[in-house]
């Protein structure tokens, strides 16, 4: 097989994500996947790093590219105020700068992560206690709501009830958090 | 130094310990990323950010200490000699992009080396446990455990919506990265990896060969990852590995039996020419020795070899890697050395088993 980017060496890369069906292949020899920013582990034996694979991904994907006009027509380039990475050194780096970038770069960002990340776009895992008041509080109410339309369904409605006060009380917590907290 | 020494001091209790399916499964890892949310990403950060943070978690070792993993040491990368750096690599204690382009990294150890935190890697923390044999959950709970202490002490940047901001979009959310490495002889003799690793791959993860690249593993080890870190909890994501590790288990168990039917004899042939090489040879290379350790290791865990521990082809992958043998030959030493070197130290490590099991 003939790498796909210089069309001249053999590939000596190859490459296949296939994430809930959607299936991106790979080839590349030596020397462009080397250019393309893969770095091969320092002692030569170990294979690719998986992150360093990102960059290329994500500038081969079509629906990325900026438009191709002249640089004079370009709208404005995004740019992070805290950390002031622009959006084409984030496509070239694939790191963002800061916390903020997320932010910043949302709008580009949201198609990519889902690829990424097999369609999800939200984070349903562990949470930091500290910061995570309010957001435990709200997790906790949305369950409790999700909890409460099954006992409908099923007429238990005993049980109902109690799920409904107990939803009351976390809403009631969770107002006064917010009045005192900011 | 003697070579037991040298053991008791290069080899961590992942190596050394036996743990739950420890006939295919060498280790378990888990791995949380997690950012300071007062500092830049390690891509852009300033050289004083980073050394902020290290002093940073400096002042908070001093303060407190976390009382599950006891004292835990702090190594600064740019205070290490190049092969120490090496060795820990080779560990997989720290990653080769922290000892080569982390100028301003450093780790932190817990004593037995189960837990170890990097610093200003990609992200500026990267809790790591590394556990023997398959216990996932066992490692997600101590990295857990861990990340709650860290997390009372320092404000991560976490976003309600996203989860734990990384500095690369393919970790963020849980910053989990779940591995399990396995020994999988029996499904390269039967020439099934070509079909499983893509199957693996449909759902969402990853397999590498850790000592060498695609399906062509060195030793035939393999280790398995997820690709997905937002969307599912993190127990999900282990839950899952577990299951499709557990599917790869009883595959390369029924692909050991059908070779004992099938091919018993040539295979037993196969295991102690592989033993001979090992107890014998003068100068080998690590392919050949990683080759032959595969083989004798199979031919343990199938019951052909008796009276040599099965731990042993865990430390030798570890311990013939070219950082170990300079450190233990107490300096640097040319690829032809370190074939010798390799050697003797396979056939001394292979002496003090057969002593050990003459003994008793």
């Amino acid at each position: 097989m003939i790498c796909q980017e210089c069309n001249q060496r053999p590939a000596a890369l190859h490459f296949t994500k296939i994430v809930n069906g959607e299936k991106t292949e790979v080839h590349l020899c030596e020397k462009c996947a080397q250019e393309k920013g893969e770095m091969f582990m320092f002692n030569g034996e170990a294979g690719l790093s998986f992150n360093n694979l990102l960059a290329g991904l994500l500038n081969i994907d079509p629906s990325f590219k900026q438009p191709s006009q002249s640089p004079f027509h370009q709208e404005e380039i995004l740019q992070c105020q805290h950390c002031s990475m622009t959006f084409p050194q984030f496509l070239k780096v694939g790191r963002f700068g800061c916390a903020r970038c997320y932010e910043t770069f949302q709008d580009q960002l949201k198609p990519v992560i889902r690829r990424l990340h097999g369609g999800n776009w939200a984070h349903n895992g562990k949470i930091p206690k500290r910061i995570g008041g309010s957001i435990h509080l709200r997790k906790q109410i949305e369950e409790l709501k999700h909890n409460l339309r099954e006992s409908i369904s099923r007429e238990e409605f005993e049980q109902a009830a109690s799920i409904r006060d107990e939803i009351r009380q976390l809403e009631k917590r969770l107002s006064a958090s917010h009045e005192g907290g900011e | 130094m003697s070579l037991e020494r040298f053991l008791n001091q290069a080899v961590s209790s992942w190596m050394s310990k036996d743990g739950p399916d420890s006939d295919i499964v060498l280790s378990s890892r888990i791995r949380l990323a997690r950012n300071l949310e007062a500092y830049k990403f390690p891509t852009v950060f300033s050289h004083e950010e980073a050394k902020r943070i290290i002093s940073d978690m400096e002042n908070l070792l001093r303060q407190e200490t976390m009382p599950k993993f006891g004292p835990m040491e702090l190594l600064k990368i740019d205070e290490m000699q190049p092969l120490q750096k090496r060795v820990l690599v080779e560990k997989h204690l720290i990653s080769p992009n922290l000892a080569e382009e982390s100028p301003y990294g450093a780790v932190l150890l817990s004593e037995n080396e189960e837990v170890s935190i990097m610093v200003n890697e990609e992200d500026h923390i990267r809790i790591q446990c590394l556990f023997p044999g398959l216990q996932l959950a066992e490692a997600l709970e101590a990295a857990n455990e861990m990340d709650d202490w860290l997390e009372q002490h320092l404000q991560y940047a976490f976003d309600e919506k996203l989860g734990y901001l990384t500095s690369c979009p393919t970790n963020v959310g849980t910053g989990l990265r779940a591995s399990v490495m396995m020994h999988l002889p029996g499904l390269i003799l039967t020439h099934q990896m070509g079909r499983i690793i893509p199957a693996i791959n449909q759902l969402g993860f990853v397999v590498r060969g850790i000592y060498g690249e695609g399906s062509e593993a060195l030793g035939n080890i393999f280790q398995i990852s997820n690709q997905i870190t937002l969307g599912k909890a993190e127990e999900d994501i282990c839950r899952d590995l577990m299951g499709v590790v557990s599917q790869i288990i009883s595959q390369e168990r029924s692909a050991r039996e059908a070779l004992r039917k099938t091919s018993n004899i040539q295979l037993e042939d196969r295991v102690f020419r592989s033993l001979g090489v090992l107890t014998n040879s003068r100068i080998i290379e690590s392919k050949e020795a990683a080759r032959c350790l595969s083989d004798v290791r199979l031919g343990i865990d199938m019951g052909y070899i008796e009276n040599i521990s099965k731990t042993i082809l865990n430390e030798l992958m570890i311990l013939t890697q070219p950082g170990f043998l300079q450190q233990y030959a107490g300096g640097p030493l040319r690829p032809h050395e370190r074939d010798i070197r390799r050697a003797a130290l396979i056939r001394e490590r292979f002496q003090m088993e057969f002593k050990k099991f003459g003994e008793e």
